[in-house]
């Protein structure tokens, strides 16, 4: 029985947050991309055959899938009105011609019902036109209504066959909205799938919000609201919305991130005068300082390996960054190069930093490789912030400007492929790439 | 479009002033203690605009009391010379009436990144906050809030802008 109730309790709150929701983000993420690549790889993802007794959905697998591979830029997917032949099993395939069509792989599936009687199974294979090679064959099983995450699936696997890198199609977003301005002001903290589908708010506040954090196990979102007056760190259950208040002392309670092992949350607090990096022990509470300056120390974020805390400080006069043990110790400075380095993101390797790069009025994503101590500049400004590295470490999602208004974009790590995640009302901001959901 | 707002604005201002200048003259009727001569007369009359202890001053556009607004530099925290005179004001109320009270919000420009600029809008906020505890404000009548980047007064990307939203506001939670 509990099951059942956990899981009735949890579509109720989630209707009621669905509703509570809806009017605030029914406007849904627009994605296009703005430069593209031009030796793309040609591939056919050919329709799906429905073999399943529900009714078929409006947006098939084979278009979910050949959207997520488009916009990662590595690919380029032939529209199914150029396909001569749309074959669903192995024996039906004629290699020939799609050499013609010059295509350098194809995907070809079905998708039916379990024989447990619940939920989708996506069978699919993937060839190697020239080759005649299959190098993928796979079953992927989802629930009733995870449809477009199975199709994300897919993708995440051919992906990684071709690439030999992980997908991160199956992943979420949190990003902040803001509409109005003084008293009339209204944020919402909205988790979306990674393409911009499905966006729910989480929280909404007449009061600011900023700075979501995704715990390493992609369940929770730490996140700044100023709905108490001052700043305050919360930390919510994304499915449940059940909440619990980490951090309201004096002073400034701000940049959350939990460590890679989730046990533990560095924060920026300023009730000793001005703002150091705090390292939080979740179990427990327990609070230590890991900085001591009178400098702005704030924007922490983990190493991946969970040695290092990365943070932003102007000790040195401008902000820059800095990193220290995450235990405590001396601190260093990383960045040696630029007026303004701030916000960092850590790649999934612990290679490079995604950084906010500042110069005169111009602020650009900028990334810095750790072993050759050099930046590469990824995007135009002028006003790009909040990079935050996919988990795969393909794409870097920031917040940037469109005229007066906030949009969200992504820029490959190397700087090739650019996409604009537009919402049609409002500032979009601070996003952040949610962890790898297993 | 500019000039109609001026002459909107000319309205009101002229508005504002006959309600002031009509005042005064309705007042005769509510003095009926003439026994308790000076005082009385002069909290009727006009506020000494340089009286930074008198509340009325709050409202008096000729007081610098009337004024709560500091403006800062790109990424600075210096008040500025030509601001000091409003701090004084405020600091001089502060020192005469002790159980007032002061927030002082810290705000940054949309450049730089958000949990930086909530560390400056402190700064911001904590220079004021020194200022007013070294003319005679006391610790427990000032507090200090940053909102950094996130409550500007105008959203346009350029320096006219930015210059208004890089303040402290000087907020009484009690007068």
């Amino acid at each position: 029985m509990t099951d059942n109730v956990k899981k009735l309790i949890c579509l109720v709150q989630f209707m009621i947050l669905a509703v509570l929701a809806t009017p605030a983000v029914e406007a849904q993420l627009e994605i296009e991309i703005i430069s593209g690549n031009p030796s793309a790889l040609p591939i056919a993802i050919v329709p799906f055959e429905w073999r399943d007794p529900s009714p078929p959905p409006i947006t098939g697998v084979d278009e979910i899938v050949s959207g997520d591979l488009y916009r990662s830029g590595l690919f380029d997917p032939m529209d199914v009105e150029d396909m001569a032949e749309r074959p669903v099993d192995q024996e039906a395939i004629r290699f020939g011609t799609w050499r013609l069509l010059k295509v350098d792989y194809i995907v070809i599936g079905k998708v039916r019902q379990p024989d447990s009687g619940e939920g989708h199974e996506l069978i699919y294979q993937l060839f190697d036109v020239h080759t005649q090679e299959q190098l993928l064959s796979r079953i992927t099983t989802v629930g009733p209504g995870d449809l477009r995450f199975g199709a994300h699936r897919v993708a995440d696997a051919i992906y990684e066959a071709l690439t030999g890198v992980p997908g991160a199609f199956s992943t979420r977003i949190a990003y902040v909205t803001a509409t109005g301005i003084g008293s009339g002001s209204r944020y919402e903290l909205v988790v979306a799938d990674a393409d911009g589908y499905a966006p729910q708010s989480i929280v909404g506040s007449p009061e600011p919000l900023l700075s979501p954090a995704w715990s390493p196990d992609g369940r929770k979102l730490a996140y700044v609201s100023f709905e108490q007056g001052n700043s305050a760190i919360y930390m919510q259950d994304v499915a449940t919305g059940s909440r619990e208040l980490i951090s309201s002392g004096t002073g400034i309670n701000g940049a959350p991130a939990f460590s890679p092992d989730g046990t533990k949350m560095a924060l920026t607090l300023s009730r000793t005068g001005n703002p150091e990096i705090h390292v939080r022990d979740m179990a427990t509470g327990r609070t230590e300082q890991i900085t001591q300056h009178w400098s702005i120390d704030t924007e922490p974020a983990w190493s991946p390996d969970g040695q290092y805390l990365y943070f932003t400080s102007d000790r040195g006069g401008r902000p820059q960054i800095y990193r220290v043990p995450s235990g405590g110790g001396n601190p260093e400075r990383v960045t040696l190069e630029g007026d303004y380095n701030a916000r960092a993101s850590i790649a999934p390797d612990g290679r490079k930093i995604a950084v906010a790069q500042g110069r005169g009025n111009e602020y650009r994503i900028a990334v810095w490789d750790i072993e050759t101590e050099r930046f590469t500049v990824l995007t135009p400004g002028k006003l790009d912030e909040s990079p935050s590295f996919a988990p795969n470490g393909s794409m870097i999602l920031y917040a940037t400007r469109e005229g007066d208004r906030g949009v969200l974009s992504a820029v490959s790590a190397d700087g090739n492929v650019r996409q604009r995640l537009i919402l049609s009302e409002g500032d979009v901001r601070e996003p952040a790439w949610s962890p790898v959901i297993r | 479009m500019k000039s109609a707002l001026r002459l909107i604005f000319a309205l009101m201002i002229g508005l504002a002033l006959v309600a002031c200048k009509s005042a005064p003259e309705a007042q005769p009727e509510a003095t009926p203690q003439p026994e308790t001569t000076k005082p009385v007369v002069d909290t009727k009359a006009a506020p000494d605009a340089r009286d930074y202890t008198d509340a009325r001053n709050f409202d008096n556009p000729e007081s610098l009391l009337s004024k709560r607004v500091i403006y800062f530099d790109f990424d600075k925290s210096t008040v500025r010379p030509e601001f000091r005179g409003i701090v004084a004001a405020h600091s001089a109320y502060l020192a005469a009436h002790g159980s007032a009270r002061v927030t002082l919000e810290g705000h940054a420009d949309e450049r730089g990144t958000r949990e930086y600029n909530l560390g400056l809008g402190e700064r911001r906020g904590n220079a004021v906050s020194g200022l007013m505890s070294a003319q005679g404000g006391r610790g427990n009548q000032l507090t200090t809030v940053s909102y950094g980047e996130e409550r500007p007064t105008c959203r346009v990307s350029d320096e006219d802008c930015w210059s208004m939203n890089r303040r402290v506001e000087i907020v009484y939670t009690s007068r």
